[in-house]
């Protein structure tokens, strides 16, 4: 074996940036990377494995969110209008952004009238998709991280690299590392003696994170569910850095995707039983805040995101990955995630679901989106364990088939869609291959050789099974 | 057109023809999950988030609440308005009801918070607080570092349906497992982060 094959398609010329295959290439030779991740997968993987098991209708459960999810979608023009009716009706002011730098623009103009210059954040993955901090940051508006792992990732200037637990990549040295030497800059500085034992770890976050927790005036948020009947949303969070920016902040501007939308009360049964056990996996997070427009006195805004969704929904495959409840669940069990990290995803959704979800949502201009489908060995373990069911193994296929294939290959398959379609020739060319066998090469020739160099190409047969039972009369003669 | 206008008919041309699903609720739903053993399983539920339970009669709840606030060491309890009188008196700890007097700052220099609770899921072990009677707003829960929540055995249903099925949704809810904890370094559940890092919880039977 001379390098590994990963089945990707051929550079392009003219194509913009760099590919999956390079970035994995870096990724795999971090050891202490590879470590971190092994290490934090077999953990989550585990815990998920216990807590799923303990569920006997675990089926049902992934059978109605899956169905509750495409229900929506089918009808998400008049659950979105249902939702817009009930916020406003509970007080709160609804806002529509067709893709990231309208909802980026509307929340800055949202804090620019508040008068104020700093906001904390909940984690919320559609506002890392918008890119929003870097956003508020042009117009002087300074957003605080206040997610443990978002901290982690904000002070050490890093990119988040996991769904759930963005700084997965590093571990409890490397961050009392990052919290030790950058936390100064931001704040409150961590206690001379840190040390890197995770409750003290968790404890500097608190104490640096408490003082502006209590003087903040503008929060932002993003939201797991949002139930079109009542208005409601649903924030699902372990540390209280989210309830604390839900409630004490004078305002609070919520930007959701606009497939985060479920159409019942009811509906969040199934939701609340099947996320905490496929992402933490935990019978149930520590905290989850539920509020319906503006709440205590405080003024709420809601933001609702398009960015691609709609077209992703267009796609009758592909659909299905706007089903995603952003569990990670899929990370957490993919061969190829465990290896190479979230980094080398290039997006902010890493993972199986990245490499379904980024080339959706951004279109396949780039060499990166053009490979995401092919970081995967399709093995299908991310679509067993999917909450909602999303065949991710479909979708990748599928998106396989967008993109043009290397010469070789489409010569490869045009020649033997010709010999396959006539029996006859399918004959002639078995007799040729077995009186040739010989010849045939041990490594493929030309651009197919990738393909030899970790597998074995198979003897051809002296005959082939129909010219044998021909010759034969099925063994008789 | 407005964003709006043009997302609605993006939506509406990407599914047009699509067939549209039936959601199968075969699952265990509300009323479906046996209602025996709930305190147990509630008690052990609670537990296994590294909480602290107790179990008791309703004629010795006064004196637990009164022997857990002196092992704590309070000195400053907050009360909700509508907690059920009388109030247990604590030799050494002041008792303090919700008012305008009591901002964020001044909360967090409270010891603790004593509340009720709207509804218990024995199942996963959850309490959910609705800001009703006992239970007060949000932040009264959030900001001091010790939580006593009181729940009553009729509060506790089986499951997760059951709760959703008791619930208001125009009402601030606040589901809590466990005391606040983190995931976020090694992917292992550490207790303690910006919640109450404390939460006991005295079930009254």
């Amino acid at each position: 074996m001379t390098r590994t094959f990963l089945g990707l398609p051929g550079p392009r010329p003219g194509a913009a940036g760099e590919g999956f295959p390079a970035r994995a290439a870096r990724a795999v030779r971090d050891s202490q990377l590879r470590f971190n991740l092994r290490k934090a997968t077999r953990t989550i993987r585990a815990r998920r494995a216990g807590v799923v098991s303990e569920l006997p209708d675990w089926a049902e459960l992934r059978r109605a969110g899956k169905a509750i999810k495409d229900h929506t979608l089918r009808n998400l023009d008049a659950y979105l209008l249902q939702l817009e009716e009930a916020v406003t009706r509970a007080g709160g002011h609804v806002h529509w952004a067709a893709d990231a730098a309208e909802a980026n623009r509307i929340v800055a103009g949202l804090v620019r009238a508040t008068g104020e210059t700093e906001v904390v954040k909940v984690k919320s993955m559609v506002t890392q998709e918008t890119g929003l901090n870097e956003a508020l940051l042009a117009e002087g508006i300074t957003a605080y991280e206040t997610d443990l792992a978002e901290l982690i990732v904000q002070l050490g200037d890093d990119r988040p690299s996991h769904i759930l637990v963005p700084a997965i990549h590093r571990n409890r040295a490397e961050i009392r590392e990052v919290f030790a030497g950058r936390m100064a800059g931001w704040g409150r500085p961590a206690p001379e003696d840190l040390t890197d034992d995770p409750p003290a770890l968790a404890e500097a976050a608190r104490v640096h994170l408490r003082e502006r927790f209590l003087a903040t005036k503008v929060a932002i948020s993003g939201a797991n569910f949002a139930v079109a009947e009542t208005g409601t949303m649903v924030v699902l969070e372990s540390e209280g850095n989210g309830r604390m920016c839900l409630t004490l902040p004078e305002t609070l501007i919520t930007v959701v995707g606009i497939e985060k939308l479920v159409p019942t009360w009811r509906d969040l049964e199934v939701f609340l039983q099947l996320l905490p056990r496929s992402s933490t996996g935990e019978r149930m997070n520590p905290y989850t805040s539920m509020w319906t427009g503006a709440t205590e006195g405080q003024e709420f805004h809601l933001v609702l995101l398009d960015n691609g969704r709609t077209g992703v929904l267009a796609d009758e495959t592909g659909r299905q990955a706007l089903r995603c409840i952003r569990c990670s669940a899929c990370l957490n069990v993919c061969p190829v995630y465990e290896r190479v990290g979230g980094h080398a995803y290039g997006s902010v959704y890493p993972g199986p679901i990245g490499a379904i979800l980024t080339p959706q949502l951004h279109g396949m201009e780039s060499e990166l989106e053009r490979s995401l489908p092919y970081a995967s060995s399709l093995c299908g373990a991310c679509y067993e364990v999917c909450p909602v069911a999303i065949d991710i193994p479909a979708v990748l296929v599928h998106l396989r088939a967008k993109t043009r294939h290397p010469v070789a290959e489409r010569a490869g398959m045009a020649a033997a869609g010709w010999v396959l379609e006539r029996s006859g020739r399918l004959a002639r060319m078995q007799r040729l291959g077995g009186r040739l066998r010989r010849l045939a090469p041990e490594r493929l020739p030309g651009p197919m050789g990738g393909w030899s160099d970790t597998r074995d190409v198979p003897e051809l047969p002296a005959e082939s099974f129909r010219a044998w039972w021909e010759r034969t009369d099925g063994g008789r003669r | 057109m407005s964003s709006r206008e043009r997302i609605l008919a993006r939506i509406r041309a990407a599914v047009a023809g699509a067939p549209d699903v039936e959601i199968p609720r075969a699952y265990r739903g509300a009323g479906d999950l046996p209602d025996t053993g709930l305190v147990d399983l509630f008690a052990r539920r609670v537990g296994d988030y590294r909480a602290v339970v107790h179990v008791v009669p309703e004629t010795g709840a006064a004196e637990r609440i009164s022997a857990s606030l002196t092992a704590r060491g309070a000195r400053r309890i907050v009360v909700p308005g509508g907690f059920p009188e009388p109030w247990p008196s604590v030799p050494g700890v002041e008792l303090m009801t919700d008012g305008p007097g009591l901002g964020a700052a001044e909360l967090d220099t409270v010891d603790g918070v004593l509340t009720t609770c709207a509804v218990a899921v024995a199942e996963t072990g959850t309490i959910v607080l609705d800001a009703g009677p006992g239970q007060g707003r949000r932040a009264l829960t959030l900001v001091p570092d010790y939580h006593l929540c009181v729940v009553r055995a009729d509060q506790i249903v089986a499951g997760v349906p059951d709760a959703v099925a008791r619930l208001v949704p125009d009402r601030p809810l606040t589901w809590i497992s466990g005391p606040s904890a983190t995931s976020d370094i090694e992917l292992n559940r550490i207790e303690g982060v910006h919640g109450p890092r404390t939460l006991e919880v005295l079930v009254v039977t």
